[in-house]
């Protein structure tokens, strides 16, 4: 490929195209570069060799959503990374987690956000919540064949509707669906224990500072419970990646800032091992 | 149509063509400043842009024929989101693109009928007003490298003498779109707001450095600049 890239066939490409899609032109011009490109004739067991990523959670509040992921990477049976990112920033109003192989999961959100910001600056206005929620369906959907053969992606999506007010959530399935999430959801290995956890620790309306002590406690609990989602590593200060969009933006929450409240959790689980317990009869 | 025109003379009515073309419009002017560089046109449109964002840190303006250099504009945008794709963000340069700019239009010029009636200017900002980068590009794919500010389009030259006597390093934004003004309101008319388009790119912006100045926040801007300016031009002894 190299030398003969930017050859006339881009450069007619670059003229011609007449789509604001990035991947299109990808397709186009450099289909090996898109994420599901290479599909080799892997069995599905040989791709758990490859390293996986695992517990992504996004929580409606009062103000937008909160997206939060573990940094765990397994392959097989070993940790592959302690500190992986499965949490991105999209674009200004949105995020997007990945759990399932990482390799894949991380072109496509490299691919995705190129594909919001190209078309934002060729037709000089961003893409509606929505219509980003489908381009994310299109490239699930482009990788099925390589999900079926065991390299699977599952995204989590996340952003702030301005036309709507609030936060928004979206999970896909690998043929590409697109399911709208109320008021919470959460994806990957450890996303059953996740999902248990924030069924008895979410209300709505919930402050910015409560979505993320909820998001983290099922983290804990998803971690505790499934070796492939790692808990707060104290020691080397490694604590999840936590995203909140409100009506200013996305915005990453700071090392020191997840700390805190993953150092606060964790100190609670110290004397209460399984978390804030639940009223089990409502109050009299 | 006769049987054979010479080279120099199919040439040189291509090379006319477009430079009439891109006299009969209006000008453009880009220019630096201590935090950024400043990109400033009149443009009574609200949506159609001759000054863009290509990628973080370069900023794309041009002249002349309106779908021709659009579609040089996305053409632009497709490879800078390409290369940096391909390899990395930080090798996306000003200097890639108007090299690549170069070959298209060389070629436009030199093998179709008409020549594209357009003049870009592609501009990169740096760490440091030392290391921007402005390049010219002309109908006929020459490059040129600038430095400081650059006049496009129709009045070019008159533009340019009028910057010539108003620019210098290190001016405030403020005082480069005073500068900017009084090169392009050539005929004393008076160019509002809601009649130009002002683009900066940002030197400490992170990530995409490009933003349209609208609104009132142009509008305060253009007040204070002109008080400015005419300070500037009593104290130049024009008054």
């Amino acid at each position: 490929m190299g030398g003969s890239f930017f050859g006339e066939k881009f450069t007619s490409m670059c003229l011609n195209a007449g789509t604001s899609s990035f991947a299109d032109l990808v397709a186009s011009c450099a289909p090996d570069l898109l994420p599901g490109a290479a599909r080799p004739a892997v069995d599905v067991a040989a791709g758990a060799q490859l390293p996986h990523g695992t517990t992504i959670i996004a929580v409606r509040f009062a103000d937008g959503v909160v997206m939060a992921g573990d940094r765990r990477a397994t392959a097989g049976n070993m940790i592959a990374q302690h500190d992986i990112e499965k949490v991105f920033r999209s674009d200004d109003f949105s995020c997007v987690g990945i759990a399932g192989v990482a390799g894949i999961g991380l072109e496509l959100v490299r691919l995705f956000q190129l594909e919001l910001e190209h078309y934002e600056k060729l037709e000089g206005r961003t893409l509606s919540l929505e219509g980003k929620a489908n381009r994310l369906s299109a490239f699930v959907r482009g990788n099925l064949s390589a999900a079926m053969q065991g390299l699977m992606v599952v995204p989590l999506f996340a952003g702030f509707d301005e036309d709507a007010g609030q936060g928004r959530i979206f999970s896909y399935d690998a043929t590409g669906g697109r399911y709208e999430e109320r008021p919470f959801h959460a994806v990957g290995s450890g996303s059953v224990f996740a999902r248990g956890a924030l069924k008895k620790l979410y209300t709505d309306g919930l402050s910015m500072d409560d979505a993320v002590l909820v998001c983290m406690q099922a983290l804990y609990d998803a971690a505790d419970d499934d070796s492939a989602t790692g808990g707060p590593d104290l020691a080397r200060q490694i604590y999840p990646v936590v995203a909140v969009i409100t009506a200013d933006g996305f915005r990453q929450l700071t090392e020191a800032e997840a700390g805190e409240f993953a150092q606060a959790v964790v100190q609670e689980r110290m004397s209460s091992p399984g978390g804030p317990v639940a009223p089990l009869r409502p109050p009299a | 149509m006769p049987f054979y025109v010479s080279p120099e003379q199919a040439m040189k009515d291509k090379a006319d063509y477009a430079r009439k073309g891109i006299a009969r419009g209006r000008s453009g002017v880009v220019i630096q400043y201590d935090a950024g560089i400043l990109f400033v046109a009149p443009n009574p449109s609200g949506a159609l842009h001759k000054i863009s964002e290509i990628y973080d840190r370069i900023a794309f303006a041009a002249v002349g024929r309106y779908n021709e250099f659009e579609n040089l504009r996305k053409a632009g945008v497709r490879y800078a989101d390409m290369t940096g794709y391909q390899y990395d963000r930080s090798d996306v340069t000003a200097r890639g693109l108007a090299n690549w700019y170069a070959q298209v239009l060389g070629s436009i010029f030199t093998e179709s009928n008409k020549p594209f009636e357009v003049e870009l200017v592609v501009a990169e900002v740096g760490e440091s007003p030392a290391a921007d980068q402005i390049y010219r590009i002309t109908f006929d794919g020459s490059v040129a490298e600038e430095h400081g500010y650059v006049a496009m389009g129709g009045q070019a030259d008159r533009v340019a003498a009028v910057l010539k006597d108003h620019y210098a390093d290190g001016l405030s934004l403020v005082q480069a779109l005073g500068a900017a003004i009084a090169g392009l309101s050539g005929n004393g008319e008076e160019l509002s707001a809601s009649g130009l388009e002002v683009g900066i790119l940002a030197r400490d912006r992170v990530h995409r450095t490009f933003r349209r100045l609208t609104g009132s926040r142009l509008e305060l801007l253009l007040t204070e600049a002109k008080e400015t300016e005419a300070k500037g031009t009593e104290a130049r002894g024009q008054g």
